[in-house]
């Protein structure tokens, strides 16, 4: 008996089925289980795939493996306690999403957020993008088979994980942003630090994309993979780079400015191939923007306070608690009881790297939330996963679904 | 049923125009608009709001519980227009037994699993669901940990048998 031939596909099918008359093959459906525990899927998620031969004829993401009742937990814990549960969420974006709660609590409290504070929560939260695409492009080029640019991005994120370290004792759960402005003064030196890590930047990122632009085993692998039309994305909640890259000019922070977003100069990256590829140009102009936006910070940072006015909501400086009844009466009523909210309910969208993350916060006007249900971004753009993922080849699913840039911990929370 | 400073709003005059018995009731605070919607007419005046008012894209679901207080539970819908830059949130409110609504799935695709989301954990049933299942808790949990009267600490559960 000769050794069958299996260069060609027909005669592998024979030789791995030898019960089959020749001419006839009968095909089946498989189903593969993806996860929970899968190094692409960057987290626990479980996808069900239905198969026909190298096709994916059905897929349908089981999450909720990493759940941990975060919305449950801030009902229980104080106003103030509850900023460190948003670190958790999404712990590449963690001062986006303080930013993201801290803000509608403000709004019900109706408190004046100084220039000063306003302007270094922008800076943190642009320095906050930069680091989450920079996770995200060595992650997602490492899926494709591209490794150096992974040690290139983790070098520049060491350098701002230093500089968060650095304003707030911790490099990733910073917890920096509170209600009613910043958890501590800025330290001494950090414009110099800034500086130099964002004068370096433009550079560095002209280095990523040597790397990858006119790769054509990258090329290949993104162009005119995993397209959704833009409808399709609107219908389906998705938001963020991904809409930008189908040819929505829509950006939380032009079309409904906070935090004195509507004082900086930066553009919104739109194109219209909504392949994988387009989705990798926008997240690196977004870089270059979050670039500029940090540059214009630093250089025209104002002068004053870096916390609201507010005895009753924010805690008083060490010297003043020591000197002042009044204060220390206050700093008090804070740590033991919290300060009370006045009864009412808010949301503010804003614009976390990963798309559109609003708090609604509700308030029965006790020193604890009724509820704060949380739109994280992740969980809206991870129900788009289905439609990129049917119809399309298993190799191009792992393209697609590095594409989506989602954070498992902030889509089951 | 409009209250007068809300009449100049294009949004809620033009669904007060098409169904005066659509919006039960409306209230503009800190410059949010919330729009109390009759719970058997949500899908009709989704549908309205995509189709004549621009709204492309359902932001969230969620939900409220006011235990122990009767009507027990809000459904807060978050509906938004990128073209016009409006957002809306939309409310239905529903009793504490069996409570149940009709599902927006058949307007924005996208509302698919917040709304599993809310029936997993405030246990609120959205007729018409395309795959009502529970979404972030295990298959076979009981209860639904979001509601008031769920326990935050002390609950018991066993992974003995998956």
């Amino acid at each position: 008996m000769s050794v069958p031939d299996i260069t060609t596909s027909a005669t592998l099918d024979q030789a791995l089925n030898p019960a089959q008359p020749d001419g006839e093959t009968t095909t089946r459906r498989m189903t593969l289980n993806m996860g929970p525990q899968h190094p692409s899927t960057h987290g626990v998620l479980r996808i069900l795939l239905e198969l026909d031969g190298e096709t994916i004829t059905k897929a349908e993401p089981d999450i909720g493996f990493l759940h941990t009742g975060i919305e449950k937990q801030a009902e229980a814990l104080n106003w103030q306690q509850v900023v460190t549960l948003t670190d958790r969420m999404d712990y590449l974006a963690n001062l986006s999403n303080n930013l993201a709660y801290a803000l509608p609590v403000e709004k019900l409290l109706q408190i004046e957020i100084p220039d000063k504070a306003q302007w270094l929560r922008v800076l943190l939260v642009e320095l906050t993008r930069i680091n989450s695409h920079l996770v995200w492009l060595g992650t997602h080029a490492l899926d494709l088979g591209a490794m150096t640019v992974f040690f290139y991005c983790f070098r520049e994120r060491e350098d701002i994980l230093r500089i968060f370290e650095m304003f707030s004792g911790q490099r990733l759960m910073t917890s920096y942003i509170r209600i009613g402005g910043l958890a501590l003064e800025p330290p001494r030196g950090w414009q110099q630090a800034v500086k130099k890590f964002n004068d370096a930047l433009p550079s560095r990122i002209d280095e990523y994309e040597e790397l990858l632009n006119l790769n054509p085993i990258f090329l290949r692998r993104v162009q005119g993979v995993g397209v959704l039309p833009l409808e399709k994305l609107l219908a389906l909640s998705v938001t963020g780079p991904l809409i930008r890259a189908a040819g929505l000019k829509w950006d939380v922070r032009k079309s409904e400015p906070y935090s004195s977003y509507e004082k900086f100069d930066f553009d919104i990256p739109v194109y219209t191939e909504s392949d994988v590829w387009a989705r990798y140009r926008v997240r690196m102009e977004e870089m270059r923007q979050s670039q500029r936006i940090v540059k214009q910070a630093l250089e025209g940072m104002p002068e004053g306070p870096w916390k609201a006015d507010a005895p009753k909501v924010v805690l008083p400086d060490r010297e003043k608690m020591k000197t002042q009844m009044e204060a220390l009466i206050y700093h008090f009523k804070i740590v033991t009881e919290g300060f009370r909210v006045p009864a009412g309910e808010a949301f503010v969208p804003t614009e976390s790297p990963r798309g559109e993350i609003g708090f609604f916060v509700v308030s029965d006007g006790t020193s604890k939330p009724l509820r704060v249900f949380m739109r994280t971004p992740s969980f809206g753009n991870l129900q788009a996963l289905p439609a990129l993922f049917e119809g399309n080849l298993v190799a191009n699913s792992i393209a697609a679904l590095g594409s989506l840039d989602f954070m498992l911990g902030d889509v089951d929370r | 049923m409009l209250p007068e400073p809300m009449q100049s709003l294009p949004v809620p005059a033009a669904l007060e125009a098409w169904d005066p018995h659509a919006i039960l009731n409306a209230s503009l605070d800190l410059g949010e608009t919330l729009l109390w919607i009759s719970p058997g007419k949500i899908v009709s005046v989704c549908k309205e709001l995509r189709d004549n008012q621009g709204f492309e894209r359902i932001c969230g679901v969620s939900a409220i519980d006011r235990y122990p207080l009767e009507p027990r539970f809000e459904v807060v819908y978050f509906v938004h227009s990128v073209s016009r830059n409006i957002r809306l949130k939309l409310k239905v409110a529903l009793p504490g037994t069996a409570p149940a609504v009709e599902s927006v799935t058949c307007v924005w695709e996208g509302a698919n699993w917040y709304e599993r989301e809310a029936f997993d954990l405030f246990g609120i049933r959205f007729e018409g669901h395309p795959n009502l299942k529970r979404i972030m808790m295990p298959e076979g949990w009981e209860g639904h940990p979001l509601r008031r009267d769920f326990p935050t600490h002390g609950h018991k559960y066993s992974y003995q048998n998956e």
